[in-house]
């Protein structure tokens, strides 16, 4: 589904990935570790075409396309989603528009007609049970003064509407108490399919028992520095990564 | 909503085309002499002709005002053609005289002046260039005892209430394009509501600049008598054209003891080209009166014309009196924008709110000016202000200029003003969901203005967002 290879970005003139490689196949989940600054966001941004990194070698084929090659909207209208590790706040703007208008976009790009408020209405009450919301939510703006909790539920809660291919999880587990990362992680395991594949970018193992990774990535100083199954992440935690980030000259 | 935004946003002005129709066009240049012709032609009675004249010479004395922070070549009066209008609607006696090409354009701009508005329960005056060519369901209004005409029938037809009222709220010496629209008005729209009688349908005017190098000066008058209430739109657009085009307009209205108006506007005149070449020069004077418990309601979704020049203003006469002012202004390209409101508090326990949200784009130039003003008398007058700019993109403007003078130590004003800019964040953000640039800068600009857009009527708040959209057409980098 996705194949990195040998992937170089930089931003405001200073390389930040350097060399990443990395496969993902339909129906796995993979979880990238690493500490902070290693450049897990960079991954994730540069994976969903954000404007401001800029990729300097190496490339990124999607479903054998070339996705350096396709605008955001168009990675997001051909299935890739980004849970933004700060979610970003869009005043006056119902979260019901928004996910509709969101919602429309792969619709047609998929060649499918667009829904209107009334039946989007039911679209929404299934999926606002996946990440036990009320309706209410949506007549709020878009995460504006949402919690730091409710932001993170209504990235997955938009996962859930959009039903993405390849969805990446950037940190959507920090700053979760532990009953919102239960209902968070349940959500995606429920969202989870043979047909799409999971990207979980988190530096706490904590998650990783709920969403369990078939593959672990550490990540430091721009490259990745080991790959394993999921015992990686506990050994881990057992140890913190100072062992690996030596031995690779982080 | 959405698509119709996202298919509308690649759009380019769409109301840009020019109906060929004859017209009986007088020579360009100002004098007396064109002032007696307007009225002759017009038929208009002496005490009018008189009026008009005395505007005149008040005009000559004065000079066009140079405070507004927009800058424009000097204007030649004597250039301006005062009056055009299409030639067929002369005997105007009903709809189905008028040039079926006028109506035509209507259609066009989305306006039926025939059967389809009486079942979206509007009333439309339709004004092309100077002259008011078709007022539809007048029937059903007579039942209600409305009036709503043409500014040139209610002349002839109800002339005390015409004469009672015009000059009342801005007199013709108010200001340089206030009295020259008093000289020159050719037409406009009249409406008044007897006392106690709520409009049963919402009142609109479209006004249509088409011929070229012709000014339009149209008039409004508004009267809501003791007790009444009444809605009241306003559209307009124009041709493109090379050369910039004079709108001179005065807007009155008087809303006696215990009257409602709620004055909504869309104003999409031509606004130039990218560069700056072309359109409307909208110098607009608007104006009401409220007295004893009445309540005056502007809103205006200004996205067109090069430059707008524009005040909507509630002088709050009467005690309990109340004003509003919702204004979304939008510039792009080259385009200038002044305007805002003026509360002028008189009344005891008058109140006022003012809610401004202006977006500039491209290299345009978008300034709120507002003055609150509390009189001696003004006991417990309250006003709340809130001034919010959105700037997309490095080489437009945003500036404020609030003016507050308080007479009285009882009055309370609460003023907030903030200044965003669209991030790159907001619009990743959209773009992360599937939207393209320009449908993410709609959607956020919708929601900046969406305490506004939430005081227009249902049908013009659509029209509204999607104006929003086309006028920012190009502005994401
Ligand atoms: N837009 C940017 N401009 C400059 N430096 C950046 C930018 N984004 C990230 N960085 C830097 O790149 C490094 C990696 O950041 P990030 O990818 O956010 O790490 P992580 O998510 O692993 O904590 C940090 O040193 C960070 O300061
Ligand atoms: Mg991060």
């Amino acid at each position: 589904m996705l194949t990195i290879t040998d992937l170089h970005a930089s931003a405001g003139g200073k390389e930040i990935l350097k060399g990443i490689s990395l496969t993902i196949n339909a129906g796995e989940v993979h979880a990238i570790m690493g500490p902070n600054g290693s450049g897990k966001s960079t991954l994730a941004q540069v994976i969903a075409g954000h404007p401001g990194y800029e990729v300097t070698g190496g490339s990124i084929a999607y479903e054998g396309q070339d996705l350096l090659d396709l605008e955001a909207e168009e990675r997001a209208q051909a299935g890739v989603f980004l849970a933004f590790q700060y979610p970003v706040e869009i005043p006056g703007v119902t979260n019901a528009y928004f996910l509709r208008a969101a919602y429309n976009e792969l619709r047609k790009a998929r060649g499918e007609d667009e829904v209107d408020p009334i039946e989007f209405l039911d679209v929404m009450e299934e999926k606002l049970k996946v990440v036990e919301m009320d309706a209410s939510f949506m007549q709020r703006s878009v995460n504006a003064g949402f919690s730091g909790g409710e932001k993170k539920r209504n990235e997955i809660l938009q996962m859930a509407v959009l039903d993405p291919k390849l969805a990446v999880l950037d940190e959507t587990d920090s700053g979760l108490d532990i009953d919102a990362l239960r209902i968070v992680a349940e959500g995606v395991n429920k969202l989870k399919k043979p047909t799409n594949a999971t990207i979980v970018v988190t530096h706490y193992q904590r998650l990783l028992n709920y969403i369990v990774p078939d593959f672990v990535h550490v990540l430091a100083g721009g490259r990745i520095v080991r790959s394993g199954g999921k015992e990686l992440a506990l050994e881990l935690e057992a140890k913190g990564y100072d062992w690996l980030l030596e031995p690779a000259g982080v | 909503m959405s698509s119709s935004i996202e298919s509308l946003v690649n759009k380019e002005y769409a109301y840009g085309f020019v109906t060929d129709i004859e017209s009986d066009t007088i020579p360009a240049g100002l004098s007396e002499e064109t002032i007696r012709l307007i009225s002759a032609k017009k038929e208009e009675p002496a005490w009018l002709l008189e009026w008009r004249l005395k505007a005149y010479r008040r005009w000559l004395t004065m000079t066009e005002p140079h405070w507004p922070n927009v800058t424009y070549a000097p204007i030649d009066y004597q250039a301006q053609t005062y009056y055009s209008a299409p030639k067929s609607v002369k005997p105007l006696q009903s709809l189905d005289e008028v040039d079926p090409e006028l109506l035509r354009t209507y259609e066009k701009l989305g306006i039926s002046l025939t059967e389809q508005k009486r079942l979206s329960g509007v009333a439309v005056d339709a004004i092309f260039d100077s002259v008011s060519v078709g007022t539809t369901m007048k029937e059903e209004l007579k039942k209600a005892g409305v009036i709503f005409c043409s500014f040139g029938e209610a002349v002839r037809e109800h002339p005390e209430l015409v004469q009672r009222y015009l000059g009342s709220v801005v007199p013709y010496s108010d200001n340089f394009f206030a009295a020259l629209n008093s000289a020159v008005f050719s037409d406009g729209s009249f409406v008044y509501v007897p006392k106690g009688v709520k409009c049963p349908l919402e009142l609109s005017t479209y006004f249509r600049i088409n011929a070229a190098d012709t000014g339009q000066f149209e008039r409004t008058l508004i009267v809501a008598d003791e007790g009444a209430s009444v809605s009241y739109l306003e559209g307009c657009t124009a041709p493109k054209r090379a050369t910039n085009q004079l709108h001179a307009a005065v807007v009155e209205i008087v809303a006696l003891d215990d009257a409602t108006v709620k004055y909504s506007t869309v104003q999409n005149w031509y606004a130039g080209d990218k560069d700056g070449v072309g359109g409307i020069y909208n110098f607009v004077t608007k104006r009401g009166k409220a007295l004893t418990r009445a309540k005056i309601s502007w809103t205006q979704v200004e996205t067109g014309s090069a430059i707008t020049w524009k005040y909507p203003s509630v002088i709050l006469q009467g005690d309990d009196a109340v004003g509003e002012f919702y204004s979304v202004a939008v510039v792009n390209n080259r385009q200038q924008a002044d305007t805002g409101t003026k509360m002028i508090h008189i009344g005891r326990n008058t109140k006022s709110t003012i809610i401004s949200k202006g977006i500039s784009a491209g290299q345009g130039q978008n300034s709120y000016r507002g003055q609150v003003k509390v009189l001696p008398k003004a006991e417990g007058a309250r006003n709340y202000t809130q001034c919010d700019s959105m700037l997309i993109g490095n080489k437009c403007g945003a500036h404020t200029f609030p003016y507050i003078e308080v007479a009285n130590n009882s009055a309370t004003l609460e003023h907030e003003a903030s200044t965003s800019k669209i991030g790159e964040d907001q619009i990743f953000y959209c773009k992360a969901r599937g939207l393209n640039a320009e449908h993410a800068i709609s959607l956020i600009v919708a929601g900046f203005c969406k305490e506004v857009f939430k005081e227009l009527p249902m049908e013009f708040a659509l029209e509204a967002q999607q104006l929003l959209g086309i006028s920012l057409e190009g502005s994401v980098g």
